[in-house]
């Protein structure tokens, strides 16, 4: 809502200027957006008197001027011939920017330097009746008495302040300037000076017509139908003032009738539409679009309806989209000379729906969407009939006015304990009934009861917290302190579901990723691929394509972060996700119940460590990133069992594992597969991605310590020889197996291909611990048991001992 | 017996002579062996005695023992000088630049709004409150009809949300979580929670993302007034953004708090003076709030004649971008690792 001070000091009382004025707003709980100024303009545009005239010494056409200000005389060049020695003109100097968008700089007309411009009234965008009667087609003459040197605008007492409100939903009341002008007062203490017209119950002194007869189909979508016949209209363009308040209000002036239904919607907030009564045939129907039903509005578009949207017919043809928009043919022309001017009261939903459908934005929708008082039908008409003979636009004739079903009074009990109680600080009686009288509520105090009757414009003032509101706002929010809450002490801490979580992602960083970030919202294609397009969620309305569906797999938006990445020459990547898929884990759309979400951790990670002096870089590959899923386990106390991956078309069939808790499988870790790899930026990149709740049902959060062995243990190295498919995990378990309880750990230090072993084997070689929890091993003990070891494993997997 | 005597005072001198030019360990070793060792020259010059007459021996004896001794300080001397000039090498050779950078440990990042997130959550929790969560899908009943926002009500304008069908959406803020909240405790007292996690709408610019965190707070007590919000959230302000931080209450409007507020804190940049982040206003607005509406308590169980509450909640981007002076929300999304390495 854009509200103009210089309209609003007609209204109430103002002493603060407009900046102090919107601080007053916004901190009372009306924001104001911003403030602009229209007379910026007008900052450079002083009061001057001409001291001489003369001819252009190159020009017929022109004058030069010397035009004192007081302290100083300019020389000024100017095209008019309405001036005359000792006039007072308006001088913009240089520098000026004009309310028209002129900027004037000092610069040489014809040969002569002009230090300045004389401004029309047209140019600084002014009344015309601001000046004296020869400014008419030329220089804007002022009064003889006007103040040499002092800025127009402050001589022509201009304020053209606008003061834009952005307004939360629960104050549609000040979609109006009297509204407003109340809150400002409520807010100020300032007197309201508003005219009879504000007051609702104020009717206009017309009879009601016999002969217009008005249908309402539909009473739970039009409370209230009232309209106002004018006769004698005469269309013409409305004045000044009207057209000023208007502009500043963002509203188009168009001509007098429409001017007048506009200017008492902004000051009322009554929305009005006036019909062309000639075209009006029968009675006027508030009914229901028919389905196919077809309504040409005022902006010239043919609109289908359906039965959802409100019509204004008359007996034969649809009028307009009630309360939305007019339609073209029942318009007001220059040719009009008999109207019904429109005050109806129309329920939001169907107001709503009717603007969603059509995709239409009006002045009036916006209000009856928010909520129009239903009491205000007949007080608009009462002011457009005013207006309209003050501005000699028509004469009203008669009313109608068909009621509904209209909200009954609303009154509200409350009290100064219950306030005080709520807000934290004292409150008494004399503070609430400061509040009443400033807000203009009528109440009756009965015991320490406050029986307040709320005023029918107040349609957000409901229950008892809402007036405790209304008294915080009008005694500051700066009275309340701040105080520590009574009552008992709580205990504030992670569950341990949240704790392994945390702890989850200081891992993985600790490992050396980094953490990212990603939309939940993916391509369905790229999902679909790494994830389950059984189980994708789509959305009805996403912002764009290529954020379609929620996703069932954390990998398409780190690979999305990978090629962003490379593609800015970041190329040596390891990152990670935490966050939720969601599974529709249900066969139905649209889904009778919400997805599963379900937590997941997923890495990637392309190029190779940072370069350094002392060691060699080490590629960021399937090893790499297993480790960090293995330092992930080892830090979480839980233990993992890789196996060759089955079923991951995505992933290198050869340098892939699946990953299992157990006998559940609970992620896959792998190089993606070249083939895939091609799509985007980073040549070899490594993926994981595991659920996390299995991990941390499993995961070893009690710890128990041993002590420290009491014995020394016994060091062996051993390599065996084994065909290269047997996979490493196997060798070793056999080892452990063979070592008995002995044997503490088997640990693989070196794996070996290349001569002198055979082609189709490699040699791992295996760290072996020994050790004894009740004694000193002795050397023939261990070494019995490493040529156990040694035979056992020769005769499992065809393997030769490889001899140092 | 003058020749015994001139022997040994040449050997001697000899022999110093020859440690004086020997530089090794061993090689001075050696010379020790050759002249003092058994069979050494020194203790051959000793065997001569027997030749001399037995009243000179004593005294040749002693001009013996005398270079002897004399020859052992010298040597002692010489290989504590050469030990010492050793090490010394040995330092010097081993000598480091010690400006070269140390060994690489790779560190990782957390991403700013786990570190704001989980900042926050250490704040409330050392406030004695509880971290609760809720569906990022949610149903239009928690989303919206729960939280006193009725179909058709004008206040879901003030939010464009995603749906998944006509009853099921993305959650649009993290208030569901306090109906749920109050579903599942009810009916203990008090319910005293924070809730962070994902929110969705249909925005994207510098200062909106279509997916964003929030940080939901609710305390529902017997007794708790609109002063205690200012408390804690006070208490949180100076926590978060420094020590001596002021908050202000300013009227507001959310429909499941009556009355509401928004909350500013003084400028962190500025400290109230006004500066260009704060548009010269000195606060900065950073969190909504309110007292918990009678309707909500009501739709989470609990009586509003015998408990009140209060609720906020918070933008996470919007504290990271004040806390660490990030211009554009979409870099948090973005994930460019030149960005995410900052922190």
């Amino acid at each position: 809502m854009k509200v103009s001070l210089e309209w609003l000091r007609e209204l109430v009382e103002v002493r603060q200027d407009a900046a102090d004025l919107a601080d007053t707003l916004t901190n009372g709980g009306i924001e104001v957006g911003s403030v602009d100024d229209l007379n910026a303009g007008l900052a450079q545009v002083v009061i001057g008197v001409i001291q001489q005239l003369d001819r252009h010494p190159n020009s017929e056409k022109l004058w030069l001027c010397l035009v004192n200000t007081g302290e100083k005389s300019f020389s000024v060049v100017t095209g008019a011939g309405n001036l005359r020695k000792g006039d007072k003109v308006p001088l913009a100097l240089p520098g000026a920017e004009l309310p028209n968008g002129v900027s004037i700089q000092a610069s040489k007309l014809r040969g002569v330097l002009s230090e300045g411009m004389l401004c029309s009234a047209e140019e600084l965008l002014l009344e015309t009746t601001v000046g004296a009667k020869r400014s008419a087609g030329g220089i804007l003459i002022l009064a003889p008495e006007a103040p040499v040197g002092e800025k127009l605008a402050a001589y022509l007492g201009l304020d053209h302040h606008v003061l834009d409100l952005e307004l939360y939903p629960n104050r549609p009341d000040c979609l109006a300037m009297v509204n407003v002008a109340r809150e400002v007062s409520s807010l100020t203490g300032e007197k309201t000076h508003l005219p009879k017209w504000a007051d609702t119950t104020q009717l206009p002194r017309l009879p009601f017509s016999e002969d217009i007869r008005v249908v309402i189909d539909e009473p739970d979508l039009c409370r209230r139908y009232a309209g106002l016949l004018v006769d004698d209209v005469k269309i013409a363009p409305s004045p000044d003032w009207m057209r000023r308040r208007l502009s500043a209000a963002g509203v188009r002036p168009i001509n007098n009738i429409v001017d007048i239904t506009n200017y008492v919607m902004l000051e009322l907030g009554q929305p009005l539409h006036a019909f062309d009564w000639e075209t009006i045939e029968g009675a006027v129907h508030v009914r229901r679009a028919q389905a196919g039903e077809k309504l040409v509005t005022l902006d010239k578009a043919e609109r289908s309806l359906d039965p959802d949207m409100l019509l204004i017919a008359d007996d034969r043809k649809a009028l307009g989209l009630a309360g939305v928009m007019g339609g073209l043919e029942s318009e007001v022309t220059a040719k009009t000379r008999k109207i019904l001017v429109e005050s109806a009261h129309f329920a939001p939903v169907s107001i709503r729906r009717t603007g969603r459908r059509l995709g239409l934005r009006s002045e009036a929708a916006n209000r009856f969407e928010k909520g129009v008082n239903p009491y205000g039908c007949l007080a608009a008409l009462g002011r457009v009939s005013e207006l309209l003979v003050r501005l000699g636009a028509g004469q009203p004739l008669a009313l109608v006015d068909e009621v509904g079903r209209l909200p009954g009074p609303r009154q509200v009990i409350f009290t100064a304990r219950r306030t005080a109680e709520v807000l934290g600080f004292a409150v008494s009686e004399r503070d609430l009934r400061l509040v009443l009288d400033r807000l203009g509520f009528p109440f009756k105090l009965e015991g320490d009861e406050f029986r307040v009757e709320i005023p029918s414009y107040r349609m957000d003032l409901e229950i008892e917290e809402d007036i405790i509101e209304e008294a915080a706002r009008l005694l500051g929010y700066g009275r309340i302190s701040a105080t520590q809450p009574r009552g008992g002490q709580t205990e504030g801490r992670r569950t341990e579901q949240q704790e392994f979580r945390r702890r989850l992602r200081h891992v993985l960083v600790g490992a050396g990723m980094d953490e990212v970030t990603t939309y939940s919202f993916v391509r369905a294609e790229a999902d679909a691929a790494w994830g389950s397009a059984e189980d994708a969620v789509a959305l009805l309305n996403p912002l764009r394509e290529e954020q379609g569906v929620m996703r069932t797999s954390l990998i398409p938006g780190l690979l999305e972060v990978a090629n962003r990445n490379v593609s800015r020459h970041n190329l040596d990547v390891s990152v990670f996700e935490i966050g939720n898929v969601y599974l529709a884990d249900q066969p139905d759309r649209p889904l009778r119940r919400l997805p599963r979400e379900s937590l997941r951790v997923a890495g990637l990670a392309a190029g190779k460590s940072k370069r350094h002096w002392l060691t060699s870089p080490y590629v960021h590959d399937f090893f790499y990133l297993k480790g960090i899923v293995e330092k992930m386990a080892r830090e979480l106390r839980l233990s993992f069992v890789f196996r060759p991956a089955r079923d991951e078309p995505l992933l290198h069939p050869g340098r892939s594992a699946d990953i299992y808790l157990g006998e559940t499988k609970v992620g896959v870790l792998g190089e993606i597969h070249p083939a895939v790899a091609k799509e985007w930026a980073p040549e070899r990149g490594v993926v994981f991605e595991l659920e996390v709740d299995p991990l941390f049902r499993q995961a070893g959060m009690r710890l128990k310590a041993r002590s420290v062995p009491r014995y020394p243990g016994v060091q062996r190295d051993l390599a065996v020889v084994v065909p290269r498919e047997v996979p490493a995990v196997k060798v070793r378990e056999r080892i452990l197996e063979l070592g008995g309880e002995l044997l503490q750990e088997a640990e693989i230090f070196d794996v070996y291909t290349g001569q002198p072993i055979p082609e189709d084997h490699r040699s791992l070689a295996f760290s072996l611990h020994y050790l004894s929890p009740e004694r000193t091993l002795t050397d023939e003990e261990v070494n019995a048991l490493n040529v156990r070891i040694i035979e056992g494993i020769q005769q499992d997997f065809d393997a030769e001992w490889r001899k140092e | 017996m003058v020749r015994l005597q001139e022997e040994v005072r040449r050997l001697e001198a000899e022999t110093l002579a020859l440690l004086a030019k020997t530089d090794t360990l061993d090689g001075i070793r050696d010379l020790k062996v050759k002249v003092l060792g058994k069979k050494g020259t020194l203790t051959a010059l000793l065997r001569q005695m027997g030749s001399l007459p037995p009243q000179e021996r004593p005294l040749m004896g002693q001009i013996v023992n005398e270079a002897r001794n004399k020859l052992e300080q010298a040597w002692n001397e010489r290989e504590r000088l050469l030990e010492e000039r050793i090490l010394q090498e040995r330092l010097e050779g081993e000598r480091v630049d010690v400006t070269l950078p140390g060994f690489r440990f790779p560190e990782g990042h957390l991403h700013p709004l786990s570190q704001i997130i989980e900042e926050i959550e250490d704040i409330f929790l050392g406030m004695g409150f509880e971290i609760a969560e809720g569906p990022e899908i949610e149903t239009d009943y928690y989303n919206f009809e729960a939280l006193n926002l009725p179909k058709e009500h004008p206040a879901r304008d003030m939010q464009d949300s995603f749906y998944i069908s006509e009853e099921i959406l993305l959650r649009s803020q993290t208030s569901p979580v306090q109906i749920r909240t109050m579903e599942r405790q009810h009916p203990r007292l008090p319910v005293k929670i924070i809730a962070p996690g994902k929110v969705y709408r249909k925005d994207d610019d510098a200062t909106h993302s279509p997916m964003f965190h929030q940080v939901e707070g609710l305390f529902v007590d017997r007794g708790i007034r609109m002063s205690d919000l200012k408390g804690v959230l006070l208490n949180f302000s100076r926590q978060m953004f420094g020590a001596d931080r002021e908050i202000r209450l300013r009227p507001s409007f959310f429909p499941f708090t009556e009355p509401s507020a928004e909350v500013d804190v003084s400028c962190m940049l500025c400290g109230g003076a006004g500066c260009r982040v704060c548009k010269g206003t000195g606060w900065l607005e950073i969190l909504g709030s309110g007292m918990v509406h009678p309707k909500v308590l009501a739709m989470g169980g609990y009586d509003p004649r015998e408990v009140t509450g209060f609720a906020f909640g918070m933008g996470a981007e919007r504290v990271a971008m004040l806390k660490y002076g990030i211009e554009d929300m979409r870099l948090m999304f973005d994930n460019d690792l030149r960005f995410l390495r900052q922190f």
